[in-house]
């Protein structure tokens, strides 16, 4: 009698302990999967307002400071953001669908840090470029900072 | 049954004996440093022998030690700086393009492929005798090689003279009649750049599949693929390729990363006809799905 009760309430509080975890990586797992696509989002307005310097910087669109203003300080706003609720541990690649973010993003903060102030420095230059050859001067920089961080804390294509 | 054993241990000492060197490098080849330099950034050399982590002019200190994972055994790039006792600051120019060429140390031992000399193979002498010059001129290090962590039987490389008979050759995979751009791109990329050795899949016993040749394959650190770049799946522009070699930017402003990151530093370094050349071997090779 009394093994008979103790083996189904072993299982059901077994039943109860992987439900209850099942439940947790799923709920974190739809947060995770909105901080990818959140830090998605962010680098395709990088990309979007680098493109934007690149066809100037080539010839392909006509200069405008304006435009280039524009460009130069919405990327210098985006190397701002505040990456607490974007960078958060746990999201690495192959921990959720889509990331390439790697491990040395969080084993070596201050490395990755510096990457995204070599950008905001970068595109600070970039501000008030005066013509097509200025944009073509300051377009290294940007580039060099996306590849350097890229090199070193994104992981292969999946 | 001793004289087959007999006869079968001679057949395998003669078949895996190492290659001695074809091409004379005594004569009159006038190393020139500064075209040595571009060798050494078209070879990718730093890629693989710096320190792991060293940025800037610290990557001219050839000490090795980066680990490369594979299905035999982990491989550690060896100290290739002028360090006279741990480097090879002491070697002669034969020796030097034996090893780069052939796959053969000085001492007369096989190198395992995990150093590119089934690309470098079709390195002329005189780009070998630049590079020796220029890599002489490099810091030494005294730091000492770490030893290859491989399995038996992996670990007798006598066997790999078994291998290079079955996957070594100075044939280009990219055959037929090439324009001048095309072939100095099939030189680059198939030789120096040694594109195929990440791009191009594996057979079983870690030969390159040159029917599959740049058709992509698996990441070796098992996160990922590298990504298939034959015209069946490339369709960048040359224009666009030649941007990516130089600035690392895509066509759609999204930029190189990882190991291919470190390739474009060293492929921006070379003269745009170069990067054009390398665009346009891209172009030219069969599309693979």
């Amino acid at each position: 009698m009394n093994n008979f009760l103790k083996i189904p309430f072993g299982l059901g509080l077994g039943i109860a302990v992987v439900a209850t975890a099942t439940f947790a990586a799923s709920h974190s797992g739809k947060i995770s999967n909105k901080t990818v696509a959140a830090r998605h989002a962010q680098m395709q307005m990088i990309s979007y307002n680098t493109g934007l310097l690149g066809a100037v910087a080539k010839g392909e669109v006509e200069f405008s400071a304006e435009m280039v203003n524009s460009a130069a300080t919405n990327l210098n706003i985006l190397a701002k953001m505040d990456g607490a609720t974007l960078w958060t541990s746990g999201t690495e690649q192959g921990a959720v669908d889509g990331s390439r973010a790697k491990a040395e993003i969080w084993s070596d903060a201050a490395g990755f840090a510096d990457k995204f102030a070599a950008l905001e420095k970068a595109s600070a230059a970039m501000i008030g470029a005066a013509d097509q050859d200025a944009v073509k001067a300051g377009m290294g920089a940007i580039g060099g900072s996306c590849k350097a961080c890229h090199e070193s804390y994104r992981g292969p294509k999946n | 049954m001793a004289v087959c054993a007999a006869l079968g241990a001679g057949g395998f000492y003669i078949f895996t004996a190492p290659a001695a060197l074809e091409a004379d490098y005594a004569s009159d080849l006038n190393a020139d440093v500064n075209a040595g330099q571009l060798v050494f950034a078209a070879g990718g050399c730093v890629s693989c022998h710096a320190t792991p982590g060293a940025e800037g002019s610290d990557k001219l200190v050839l000490a090795g030690g980066l680990p490369f994972a594979s299905d035999f055994g982990t491989f550690y790039a060896p100290n290739i700086s002028a360090d006279t006792t741990h480097g090879i600051g002491a070697w002669s120019l034969d020796s030097f393009a034996l090893a780069l060429t052939k796959g053969v140390s000085p001492q007369g031992s096989h190198y395992y492929p995990a150093f590119p000399y089934t690309a470098y193979t079709h390195l002329d002498p005189q780009d070998v005798s630049n590079l020796y010059a220029y890599m002489q001129s490099l810091p030494a290090s005294g730091t000492p090689s770490k030893a290859h962590d491989v399995g038996f039987p992996f670990n007798i490389r006598r066997g790999l003279g078994l291998w290079k008979l079955m996957f070594q050759s100075d044939e280009y995979v990219l055959q037929g009649n090439l324009s001048d751009t095309v072939a100095r791109g099939r030189y680059l990329a198939e030789g120096m750049a040694h594109c195929g050795e990440c791009h191009t899949p594996r057979n079983g016993l870690g030969g390159l599949k040159h029917d599959q040749w740049l058709a992509g394959a698996p990441n070796p650190s098992g996160k990922g693929r590298i990504p298939n770049i034959t015209p069946a799946k490339l369709d960048w522009s040359e224009a666009d390729l030649i941007e990516y070699f130089t600035s690392g930017f895509t066509p759609d402003y999204d930029s190189a990363g990882g190991e291919m990151a470190e390739v474009v530093s060293n492929l921006s370094q070379l003269p745009q006809s170069d990067r054009a050349a390398i665009a346009a071997y891209l172009k030219a090779i069969p599309p693979v799905d």
